[in-house]
């Protein structure tokens, strides 16, 4: 399977194209917020932009936390969202080790989903689908 | 979704209230400098002056903002500092988008801090800082402190005053997220006499979207034709520093003061050589995906074995032209070191070159001497010209203080006004001819971008003064309902008024194809009754000497040309300001 990768950061110039691509066409927003990636300078607009997305783990910590199978591992890396199952606890970003989950303040959860739509949206090319090594079936204690 | 009224926040930093306050109007006036206009027609003060605590600062953004692309920039309505009448000055970075995500239409803040003050609003906070402690802290310093003090990193924006504001020069700046600024007019001071440091707006909310496809459709076709077509390239490309060597070829370039219109020194300052040594990278406004904004990078020894620093710092068309060739300043990192010190200290970077340019001229005829200027300015001399910014900034004696209120103020007190390269304030770069003279010496905000005088000399031999006027108005008119929206005035190629209508549609406010028109010139009217209500005649606008002296690719300046077009245009604007009981 193929993930979104944030591969080449140093181009980005900080449009936030890609966000608010991702709230209008997969969550239904006008936000920079709530959407799958985030960008932020890393420390003032002088030292450059990072983005704060999934890195695809497998097995995915965030879905491991999940009380309500909300959040079920994807194959290869990387979660499957069914938003109708949460209960807004809020576990899933805590569990998160690169702080890629956002939470709105009614603790709704947005996370990508290695869906590709902002890709064409990112002027500089910054952004890529990348295919995702096979894993062995031994997830280490994934669900 | 657009809402049908405008949400306003109101802070009173004397008192320490804030309300969120309605009004109607979206019809009317659509937002942006509509809507700026609409709020200081109800909490300015047309019988007191611009350092009155209770004259608001008034921020707006447009029904737009975010919601397309380059629709991401926010403007600043005051009263100026600078002539003691209502302006207004724009801005990106993250400014808007910002306010679009904390659920502001506007932002308006009346009265005065007992002390300096940070401000910070959101969708769901608003807070003030005691920060008295950062008194006299340059504009990149408080930048960096505020980044600590706030929250939101990446999706915020900060606004802050350098020393400058804080010392009421009149050309003080307000510095948005590093590269960004509201420049022109004294929106820095208009903060600093309110004891206002910093205002940090977070972009916490979000917002549902219109059902269907119509909307997503429609951001991807402007999406496409923002970012392909030829004009983009060039604002992305090399930006607008590319006007460099063709404003040259055309005698249009100012150069050394105005005493020349090009020189063969030029293509040392151009934009491609900004590019090829300097630039470091682009950087873009929130919800732009152009990326106009050119980072050039300087290093310095500052110590023997090797010990360098470096410096980042924002290079355009203007700020070249000001510290570059006014000065007569030649090398691209002398150019930036000077701009880093503008950056720092807070100001205008345009009014600060021309007018350290009148001063060197000054100097050299003998108007006025060292003892006024302390330090020897000289054409090309980055390094006293770098101490000639802190001068202004921090004023040691009487000259400094009068130059840091305005050029023409300066020489009218000292001599030198017919040497004094302002058009209204310190002028824009366009040395191109007569109707750019008088558009940006008359025009509202005298500002080259009020109206497209600089493109109409260049295109026209002709002198058909009724014509150019037509232009002038028609052009301004349509400018302002980009300003109302508002889209960044590079996009102008795109957003026509039929587009911006369906834009408003596809977000759920249809009904204002064709009356986009009707719309601007309804917002014109305003703005100049505003302006007149506080003393502006345009009739009594001078142009200095230095302008008639010039030769362009037209030839010499057609003085009688001058002229017409400056009573002409003047005799519209006093029509488009009338007083409202006389327009019906």
């Amino acid at each position: 399977m193929k993930a979104l990768r944030a591969a080449r950061m140093e181009r980005c110039i900080g449009c936030h194209s890609c966000s608010l691509s991702c709230s209008r066409q997969v969550h239904k927003f006008l936000s920079w917020n709530k959407a799958g990636i985030r960008i932020a300078s890393a420390g003032g607009l002088s030292t450059g932009f990072e983005a704060r997305l999934c890195l695809a783990c497998d097995p995915a910590p965030c879905a491991k936390a999940c009380p309500t199978d909300a959040l079920t591992q994807r194959r290869d890396g990387g979660i499957i969202q069914r938003k109708k199952y949460c209960i807004r606890c809020g576990e899933c970003a805590k569990a998160c080790p690169v702080d890629a989950i956002f939470l709105d303040h009614m603790v709704n959860p947005y996370i990508c989903i290695h869906c590709g739509k902002c890709v064409e949206f990112c002027p500089h090319d910054c952004l890529e689908m990348a295919d995702l090594p096979k894993r062995s079936d031994d997830k280490g204690g994934s669900k | 979704m657009i809402r049908d009224y405008f949400r306003v926040m109101l802070v009173n930093l004397s008192t320490g209230n804030t309300n969120i306050i309605e009004r109607p109007g979206r019809s009317e006036y659509l937002g942006g400098t509509g809507l700026a206009a609409l709020l200081f027609e109800e909490f300015g003060h047309m019988d007191r002056d611009w350092d009155d605590p209770e004259q608001p600062v008034i921020f707006a953004i447009g029904p737009l903002t975010g919601y397309f692309p380059l629709m991401s920039k926010t403007v600043c309505a005051f009263r100026s500092p600078y002539h003691n009448e209502y302006t207004e000055s724009y801005a990106g970075g993250k400014s808007a988008l910002s306010l679009r995500f904390a659920d502001l239409d506007a932002l308006v803040i009346i009265g005065k801090a007992e002390r300096l003050t940070a401000l910070c609003v959101g969708s769901r906070r608003v807070e003030t800082r005691d920060v008295e402690y950062m008194r006299g802290f340059d504009a990149i310093h408080t930048g960096r402190v505020l980044r600590k003090m706030f929250p939101g990193s990446g999706r915020r924006s900060i606004m802050r005053i350098g020393p400058a504001a804080e010392n009421l020069s009149a050309y003080a700046c307000i510095n948005v997220d590093t590269y960004r600024h509201f420049g022109r007019m004294g929106g820095g001071t208009a903060m600093g006499v309110k004891n206002l440091k910093a205002i940090c707006v977070l972009g916490d909310r979000g917002f549902d979207l219109p059902e269907g496809k119509a909307y997503t459709k429609l951001y991807k076709d402007i999406y496409k034709k923002l970012t392909t077509t030829e004009m983009m390239a060039k604002y992305h490309g090399l930006g607008t520093a590319v006007n460099i060597n063709p404003l040259n070829e055309l005698k249009s370039l100012p150069w050394k003061n105005l005493q020349q219109t090009s020189s063969p020194e030029a293509d040392k300052i151009s934009g491609e050589r900004f590019a090829d040594d300097t630039l470091l990278r682009n950087a873009a406004c929130a919800g732009c995906p152009v990326g106009c904004i050119h980072v050039g990078f300087v290093r310095e020894q500052f110590q023997t074995n090797n010990q360098y620093l470096y410096r980042q710092v924002g290079y355009d068309y203007e700020p070249i032209f000001s510290c570059g060739g006014m000065l007569e300043v030649t090398d691209t990192g002398d150019v930036l070191r000077i701009l880093d010190v503008i950056e720092k200290e807070g100001l205008d970077n345009m009014s600060a070159g021309v007018a350290l340019a009148w001063a060197t001229e000054a100097l050299e005829k003998g108007v006025i001497s060292e003892e006024e200027t302390v330090v020897k300015l000289a054409w090309g001399d980055a390094d006293t010209y770098m101490k000639g910014v802190e001068l202004i900034s921090r004023p040691p004696n009487e000259f400094y203080r009068r130059l840091a209120q305005g050029t023409l103020k300066c020489a009218e007190h000292y001599g030198g006004e017919d040497f004094a390269c302002v058009l209204g304030q310190e002028m824009a770069g366009y040395a191109t001819g007569e109707v750019f003279f008088v558009s940006e010496a008359l025009g509202f905000r005298h500002a080259h971008l009020d109206s497209g005088g600089y493109s109409w000399d260049q295109s026209h031999e002709d002198k058909d003064v009724d014509a150019a006027l037509d232009f002038l108005i028609d052009d301004a008119r349509d400018r302002i309902v980009l300003n109302c929206m508002i889209g960044c005035l590079f996009s102008r190629g795109v957003y026509k008024d039929e587009l911006l209508a369906e834009a408003m549609e596809a977000v759920g406010y249809g009904g204002l194809n064709g009356k986009m028109a009707e719309i601007g010139e309804r917002v014109q009217k305003l703005r100049w009754r505003l302006r007149m209500g506080m003393g502006y005649d345009p009739n009594k606008v001078k142009i200095p000497k230095r302008y008639k002296e010039i030769t362009t690719w037209k030839g010499p300046i057609d003085t009688d040309y001058l002229e017409a077009l400056r009573t002409g245009y003047a005799a519209r604007i006093m029509e488009l300001g009338a007083p409202l009981e006389d327009e019906e």
